[in-house]
């Protein structure tokens, strides 16, 4: 027991040298991305397609995790390329000098409000994910609640402890329904109406989720009756047969692009680039377009069963910039007044 | 008599070191070694963390500053401080009374309610979170009962409670077991002969002989409380604990100094439970001493029919937990659709790679069965029956026990600390199921120890002077009689490592990564994304591959006993 | 045969501040059964755990055939040991226990099978080589351990209580056997014990020890008959002590004990100032009732106060008013008491043998 033969080290050894010979043919690039994990599969084997030999590693968290650890990682950064994160956040990274710009192959059939305004640009949207409202009728008709047709409708006193919202430092959905208010009714610095808005919604809130999609399977199960989500995870439930209403609140809805950029510094340039052109090219647009009403590209996407038509008009107007430069001190201000309700993070 | 010349004056004579001894001492310090590296530098680099700013420069005691000024923090705080004493209060009574129900009457079916009470140790502690939520939630079933309450929801400390009293319950009620077991039957009797009350033996004699149980009971309970972090994260809600914040801090927000400052404070109660344990320990006089009678509790009918009712409750409510789990993981669509189907076992495993992550629980698991058992058995071997090097000694000696005192969360950030660092050289672990297999081998460490050793002191304490004056090295002696006679305590250990690996989620959340993901963890990001069926459904999967596991180990163990164990029968 | 075979000098034990043995010089020779006898704490234990390098000493030299060996570790002296427990590894056949020591020596499969079917032979238990330990009595237990212990045929013998845990029959049986076993082997051997009918039964030397010194080495009727010391005269046997003084003005050789004069003529008489308070011991088989002829010296009457029955003797206690209030323990055959109808209250003459009142101050 104490001298274990020769031979199970003999094996050890050549197993490792079989295991690095293999590796050495195949590139591998560590993408960090917020994308759905059950979207993942899908955009990686549509790229292995065109690309065989080279491997995706996802290493996936909501959109504030992976901000923050990007961010933390900064001097020694580990990201190869950066997919489905939102644009806000990489506009963050940009102004932190993180990002490699380049041209992508298919960069002019995307539209211009949907990439970087630089040249070659630092970053490139692949699809626009907005704010939905799941509202679960049959609760609601229990319980007499009325369906809301705007925002402020949710203020009223008869949905409270009935709405649910991600949090906004974790989840890139519940930044863009901040930034959207902020936006709609103005920041002030803190004390403008946007804030006014939200510590009124705060009454109402029942919980604060760590991601995007759990409002909205929330009310799908009926657990609550609003869940303030995007349009993915709606349409995607009212298909599975849940008794959930698609609501678009008539002020505007709150917006982000998913996008992609590269990590300045990377040592497989190469595949990264390959990777941008796959991203940006109109296969992936096509593969973007099964699941969200509006993709980067045009005229691409289908539209979805549940989301209307004129979806990308109710869209806020929506600086990607001015969302960046502000990130922090929103989230600050943010946490100070509302994090007592907030779900655990991871 | 002699004229040998005395020798001069005493310097200390030490025996020329045989070399089976150098090997000794050589495996001795690998093992101090290890646990060195996987146990104390990372507890190190949480210290040194808590002290450094952001840019990594000293700042001495700004962060516990800064913490103490944060009034959220120190919210949680209180949160965790109040919620882990109303469940230690709820706890003990409830498994001190089973454990009396047990010990001290005649109902029926003992080993059966015995085996349902271990049933939440084969669970992840977050499978009774996602239970309480299909029977207390929004669209609970009992959800009337809690509002007739005046329990506005489950969501917060009524979700915690009630999940930590169902996950402490085990815990409790071993210690309480073992704690009435050791009862001198002589005291009730010389009681009775004075004609005393029933009501005063209790009080008089059960209790204060319970003493040191009830106290460590109490202890263990509030410690596994404040230190967990599955329940508090899927039933918590808006509720801000201890365990929920470190991760806000570290993985939420990056902040690893206030991170650090946290973890800190967890690592309190756990070692105050530590050492009042020991306090105890030498404290406890043996209440079973050679001469004491075993009690042996008499026919009752009233109170053995009480106990019986008593017993049958908390199996009841103990199986209701798992079961609420098992009906709603197989239910359509909660609430509207209960028609059974299969789709989230389906969901789990197909769409979300969370087959993937069962498959690396399993591995996981195995690997800390395998390298778990094999590292302590040999580590207390080489402490108990082996002499010299009596610093490594005494270092290993500690290091063994310091495990019990260190929660998982800490371990796990401990972790990150140190693997992560970009100077250290054993950095390639970092994000590896290697890492996390040794991180739950650590995690679990204390206990194995303590049953190999005691399987060892149960042994002739002569083998190795027979074995050293017939010239045969230690090790031989190891392979041939010491661990074949210890195997049935191997088999133990094992399926300790085993089961416990497979629930932990504190000491592996902050260390995997998507290839690396666990089964528990999975169940975590699917009820983060709300997919709560799916989340039950992955849980109902580790309480059955558990079950499965100590089904296995029992047959290992009846296997082991025939080859090995059949020279104890004359 | 090597006189200095075993040779101990100067061992010295010190736990911390307690020292457990000191000033311990010791010659075994070749061949020699050795007893360490004394009570508990004495300090034999210890003595054979550091011969055999169970434990270190704190000073001192142990040499074995010539050799230096009080630097050395267990594995590299040359002995074997039986202990109290049999300490028999359960798990292996009697065969392999037995052989354990020869595996290790590359030994040839049939040579050590012969050898372990001789060794228990030797010690009577042939054909149970397939048998485990827990199928066998404690005496069998440890005639196996014997076997063990014999099997690399070691140049020294260390026994630690090997039968106190036995049950009393099988005890003197089995000392028998040890005794016999070692006469035909001719392996020097040494065994502690604190029972002395043992030591008397086997050892061909005595070591007496109290409080980690040496009291006495010699044969038994040496330490039996002649103590040398007042522990020695204590310990082994039963022994009468009375207080005595020198008598003045009288033969250089008389003792006063009580009213009475006594002559003695043991060497220990002398060399003890005059005035000391002194104590003459006298084993009981040593006062006399028979023969006592008229006109022999040191005779005086005493009265029986209690007879202890003992089978084929009895403890008999007696007092004198010659004597003071010093009392007698008197060994007196049965069959006397019985020819002389003695019972308790009955008296009698009883004489002290000069040559058997040994003297301590």
């Amino acid at each position: 027991m104490r001298t274990p033969g020769p031979l199970p080290l003999v094996v050890a050894a050549g197993l490792l040298a079989l295991s690095l010979s293999a590796a050495a043919q195949k590139t591998t690039l560590l993408v960090y991305t917020a994308l759905e994990t059950d979207q993942l599969k899908a955009y990686q084997e549509g790229f292995n397609k065109v690309e065989p030999n080279i491997e995706l590693k996802w290493v996936r968290d909501s959109t504030g995790v992976i901000t923050a650890k990007l961010l933390a990682e900064k001097s020694n950064p580990q990201a190869d390329a950066v997919m489905g994160v939102a644009a806000s956040s990489l506009a963050l990274l940009d102004k932190n000098g993180m990002l490699e710009p380049y041209r992508p192959l298919n960069l002019d059939a995307i539209m211009s409000q949907y990439r970087d305004k630089k040249n070659p640009p630092a970053w490139f949207g692949m699809d626009v994910w907005g704010a939905t409202i799941c509202f679960n009728t049959v609760e609601a008709a229990k319980r007499g609640i009325p369906k809301p047709e705007g925002w402020k409708d949710l203020l009223k006193p008869a949905y409270k402890g009935q709405v649910v919202m991600p949090n906004p430092a974790s989840s890139g959905t519940g930044f863009f329904d901040v930034t959207a208010w902020l936006a709609l009714w103005g920041d002030k610095g803190g004390s403008g109406e946007g804030w006014k808005f939200m510590d009124g919604l705060h009454e109402n809130i029942a919980q604060y989720t760590h991601s995007g999609s759990k409002p909205c399977n929330m009310a799908a199960a009926g657990e609550f009756v609003v869940g303030i989500s995007f349009e993915y995870r709606a349409n995607a439930n009212k298909a599975k047969g849940a008794p959930i209403d698609l609501v678009f609140p008539k002020e505007g809805l709150g917006w982000d692009l998913e996008a992609f950029a590269i990590h300045k510094g990377t040592k497989k340039l190469d595949a990264a680039k390959k990777l941008a052109d796959w991203a940006s090219s109109k296969d992936a647009m096509l593969l973007y377009g099964k699941n969200f009403a509006i993709t980067a590209q045009p005229g691409v996407a289908a539209p979805l069963a549940n989301v209307p038509k004129d979806y990308e008009a109710r869209l806020v107007k929506m600086d990607f910039t001015w969302a960046a430069d502000n990130r922090e001190r929103i989230l600050a201000e943010w946490t100070r007044r509302y994090n007592a309700k907030s779900e655990p993070r991871k | 008599m002699t004229d040998l010349a005395l020798a001069p004056a005493l310097p200390p004579v030490h025996l020329k070191v045989h070399w089976t001894e150098r090997c000794a001492h050589f495996a001795l310090a690998l093992v101090a070694l290890a646990l060195l590296a996987f146990l104390a530098a990372p507890l190190g680099a949480i210290l040194l963390k808590a002290i450094e700013d952001a840019q990594g420069r000293f700042a001495g005691l700004a962060n516990f500053i800064a913490y103490a000024k944060t009034p959220a923090l120190l919210e949680s705080l209180w949160n965790s401080v109040w919620v882990s004493a109303l469940v230690t209060v709820v706890t003990l009574p409830a498994a001190f009374g089973f454990a009396y129900a047990l010990t001290r009457s005649r109902m029926r079916f003992k080993a059966l309610a015995r085996t349902i009470t271990l049933v939440p140790l084969l669970a992840p502690s977050l499978l009774a979170a996602i239970s309480l939520i299909y029977w207390f939630g929004n669209q609970g079933t009992l959800k009337s009962w809690l509002t007739a309450l005046g329990i506005a929801q489950i969501y917060g400390a009524p979700g915690i409670v009630l999940a930590e009293v169902f996950s402490t319950f085990p815990h409790a009620l071993m210690i309480l077991i073992t704690s009435l077991t050791a009862a001198d039957a002589r005291l009730y009797e010389a009681a009775d002969a004075m004609g005393t009350s029933a009501r005063r033996k209790f009080f008089t004699i059960t209790l204060p002989g319970a003493k040191y149980g009830l106290i460590s009971a109490a202890l263990v309970t509030f410690t596994l409380v404040i230190t967990d972090f599955g329940i508090p994260k899927v039933i918590g809600g808006s509720f801000n604990v201890l365990a929920t914040d470190v991760f806000k801090l570290v993985i939420g927000q990056q902040d690893f100094p206030k991170g650090a400052v946290v973890a800190l404070l967890l690592l309190a109660p756990a070692v105050l439970t530590f050492a009042v344990d020991h306090w105890v320990s030498r404290k406890q006089t043996a209440m079973l001493t050679a001469r004491a009678v075993p009690y042996r509790p008499k026919r009752a009918p009233w109170f053995d029919g009480l106990m019986s009712a008593y017993a049958l409750c908390m199996c009841a409510l103990i199986l209701a937990m798992l079961g609420m789990a098992v009906f709603a993981s197989f239910a359509s669509f909660w609430p509207y659709d209960l028609r059974p189907s299969l789709r989230h076992y389906a969901m789990g495993l197909v769409d979300a790679e969370v087959g993937e992550a069962f498959v690396n629980s399993l591995v996981m698991a195995g690997g800390t069965a395998l390298g778990g058992t094999l590292l302590v058995f040999a580590g207390a071997y080489l402490l108990e029956k082996t002499q010299g090097a009596r610093p490594v000694r005494s270092l290993l000696r500690l290091l063994a026990m310091l495990p019990m005192a260190v929660p998982g969360l800490v371990l796990g950030l401990g972790y990150i600390f140190f693997f992560n660092a970009p100077a250290n050289p054993l950095g390639g672990l970092y994000h590896t199921l290697t890492l996390l297999t040794i991180c739950s081998i650590v995690h679990f460490y204390t206990t194995g120890h303590l049953t190999a050793v005691t399987a060892l002191k149960g042994l002739d304490p002569e083998f190795e002077a027979v074995s050293a004056s017939l010239k045969v090295p230690f090790y031989k002696t190891f392979w041939r009689v010491t661990l074949p006679i210890c195997t049935p305590a191997l088999v133990d250990i094992a399926r300790y490592f085993f089961i416990n690996a497979m629930t932990t989620i504190s000491a592996v959340v902050f260390l995997y990564s998507p290839e690396t993901k666990v089964a528990s963890i999975a169940i975590l990001n699917l009820d983060e994304a709300g997919e709560i069926g799916a989340a039950a459904a992955m849980a109902v999967l580790i309480v059955a591959a558990n079950t499965v596991a100590t089904l296995l180990f029992t047959v290992l163990s009846w296997w082991v006993d025939r080859r090995t164990q059949a020279w104890k029968q004359p | 045969m090597n006189p200095n075979y075993l040779r101990l000098a100067g061992i010295r034990k010190d736990f911390g501040s307690f020292t457990a043995l000191e000033g311990v010089d010791l010659d075994i020779a070749q061949g020699e059964f050795v007893c360490f006898l004394g009570p508990s704490g004495c300090g034999k234990t210890t003595l054979l755990r550091i011969i055999a390098g169970l434990e270190v000493q704190t000073a001192g030299r142990i040499e074995l055939a010539g050799r230096d060996i009080s630097r050395l570790p267990p594995a590299e002296r040359d002995y074997g040991i039986v202990f109290q427990s049999y300490a028999l590894f359960p798990n292996l056949s009697i065969a392999d226990n037995v052989a354990y020591g020869l595996v290790n020596r590359k030994v040839p499969k049939a040579q050590a099978l012969a050898r372990v079917a001789e060794l228990l032979a030797l010690v009577g238990l042939p054909g149970c080589e397939a048998k485990y330990p827990a199928q066998m009595s404690g005496g069998q237990q440890q005639r196996i351990a014997l076997a063990r212990a014999l099997a690399t045929s070691p140049s020294l013998l260390l026994l630690d209580e090997p039968l106190s845990a036995l049950d009393a029959i099988v005890r003197v049986k089995l000392r028998q056997e040890i005794r016999s076993l070692q006469r035909k082997l001719g392996v020097t051997t040494v065994m502690v014990t604190h029972d002395q009918e043992e030591a008397f039964a086997v050892a061909d030397r005595i070591v007496v020890m109290n409080q980690g010194t040496i009291e006495q080495v010699g044969t038994a009727l040496e330490v039996y008959r002649d103590p040398a010391t007042l522990f020695v005269a204590d310990f082994v046997g039963r022994i009468n002590a009375l207080p005595a003084t020198l008598h003045e003005g009288g033969s250089a050789d008389q003792i006063r004990i009580g009213e009475q004069v006594f002559r003695c003529e043991h060497g220990s008489l002398h060399g003890h100032a005059s005035g000391r308070d002194l104590r003459v011991y006298l084993r009981p088989e040593d006062v006399l009732a028979r023969p006592i002829a008229p006109g022999d010296s040191n005779v005086f009457e005493a009265e029986i106060d209690k007879i202890d029955f003992m089978g084929p003797y009895c403890l008999v206690r007696v007092s004198s008013p010659r004597l003071g209030s010093s009392k007698l323990t008197v060994t007196l055959s049965l069959n006397y008491l019985a020819e002389a109808r003695l019972e308790v209250g009955s008296r009698l003459p009883l004489r002290l043998p000069p040559d058997r009142m040994r003297v301590f101050s």
